[in-house]
């Protein structure tokens, strides 16, 4: 029996982001569809960055999930219309993001507080930063550094 | 709408993804070397973004050849006389200043040439468009407060980007001039027309260039031949010496 478009779902959840493994690749938001074609179960995913390196480990990573659990017959298509936005983050895995200490994309641009130590008093160092999804900003309370999530 | 030649459209598309193909090989060139940390970062993001938006530019160019060919075919096993990016990309990176200004210029016309493509008639252009267009915005904000930062810096600092700027003015008309194939494009709705894309780029490249205290050199030569291939700069065969090695050595190499 097929598993359902929920259920697919639901195990899609389970995947971590490879680079930010406390969200699931549901909830950064670049699963774009989970459809059966015939008896062919296509997944539809988009690429945060274009030249995101992360982009292929996630392919295979989807797979490997989804063959752990019988479904053999596989396609996964990437798509790229509508680009990726950060308007597509999930409310749980913003709230996660913020518990492994990486601020949260807003759309003034920046930051609401330092993740750490919620101050406000935040400044940024760089509109680049560890991956192509983030720039690196500073508490000026606490004095560490940390990532946010920029917005796109 | 006029019909758009396969051969033009072809062209058009190859001069996109070799200009981004270039300039990004030329920017990864930093890695590990930027006076900073938080440059050699961020360097390597735009090199990468530039990479990513290659793969998209040329693999759509392949699939319009339609020889069997792929992304990594066109990027890695044509040679000089067949690249189509502008000369000003291959320019070598020299110092740190005259690699920001060059970025500088490049994002520019390349954040002006996206807006316009994101209506393309084409629609798959127009879906490549409207992913690189958010990236390259991230590039020109930067590039353009480090030109000011160098520019309106210290004695030497301003002394070395208005150098670069010396140097690269000259390049900047190439990147404007039509040629049959961008009238073709314009014509059939495929890109903008490049005449209106300079009123954009001179308004706000002048902007940033007198917050930087820096002046274009006079007079209106342009360097061309790099974006028809009829005369590329003596820098891109020895860069793709560099680039294409592995799979010239090692044909068909994966890993």
């Amino acid at each position: 029996m097929k598993p359902s478009e929920a259920q697919i779902w639901a195990w899609l959840d389970d995947v971590p982001d490879p680079e930010i493994p406390v969200i699931s690749v549901v909830d950064l938001g670049i699963v774009r569809g989970v459809a059966w074609e015939g008896d062919t179960l296509e997944v539809a995913v988009t690429p945060t960055y274009s030249g995101c390196p992360a982009t292929g480990v996630i392919s295979m990573d989807i797979e490997t999930a989804l063959r752990d659990r019988g479904v053999d017959d596989l396609r996964i298509k990437t798509q790229i219309s509508p680009p990726w936005t950060t308007d597509w983050l999930s409310d749980k895995g913003r709230a996660k993001l913020v518990d492994y200490g990486i601020a949260p994309p807003r759309a003034a641009g920046g930051p609401d507080s330092c993740p750490r130590c919620k101050s406000k008093a935040v400044t940024r160092i760089s509109q680049f930063g560890s991956t192509p999804c983030k720039a690196q900003w500073r508490c000026t309370d606490c004095l560490e550094p940390f990532d946010y999530f920029k917005c796109i | 709408m006029a019909q758009v030649d396969q051969a033009q459209l072809l062209e058009f598309l190859c001069r996109m993804g070799d200009n981004t193909l270039v300039l990004g090989h030329r920017v990864s060139e930093w890695c590990g070397h930027a006076p900073v940390l938080e440059e050699d970062i961020a360097l390597a993001n735009i090199a990468l973004d530039l990479i990513g938006q290659t793969q998209m530019w040329l693999g759509l160019a392949a699939e319009v050849e339609g020889k069997g060919r792929n992304a990594d075919d066109l990027a890695m096993l044509r040679d000089v006389w067949d690249f189509r990016n502008v000369l000003l990309v291959e320019q070598p990176n020299g110092d740190f200043g005259q690699t920001i200004l060059r970025q500088f210029l490049f994002d520019s016309w390349h954040l002006a040439m996206l807006t316009g493509l994101t209506t393309s008639t084409n629609t798959e252009i127009a879906a490549i468009a409207a992913k690189s267009v958010k990236e390259v915005q991230y590039h020109v904000e930067r590039s353009a407060e480090t030109v000011i930062a160098l520019g309106d810096g210290t004695a030497e600092s301003h002394d070395r980007m208005q150098a670069a700027l010396d140097l690269l003015w000259p390049y900047v008309g190439e990147m404007f001039v039509p040629d049959a194939v961008d009238d073709a494009m314009a014509a059939a709705g495929v890109a903008p027309d490049l005449g209106a894309l300079r009123a954009r780029f001179d308004a706000e490249v002048s902007t940033v260039l007198r917050a930087a205290t820096l002046t274009p050199p006079e007079g209106g030569f342009a360097h061309k031949g790099g974006k028809t291939g009829f005369q590329h700069s003596e820098h891109l065969g020895h860069m793709l010496t560099q680039m294409q090695w592995l799979q010239r050595a090692y044909p068909g190499a994966e890993w």
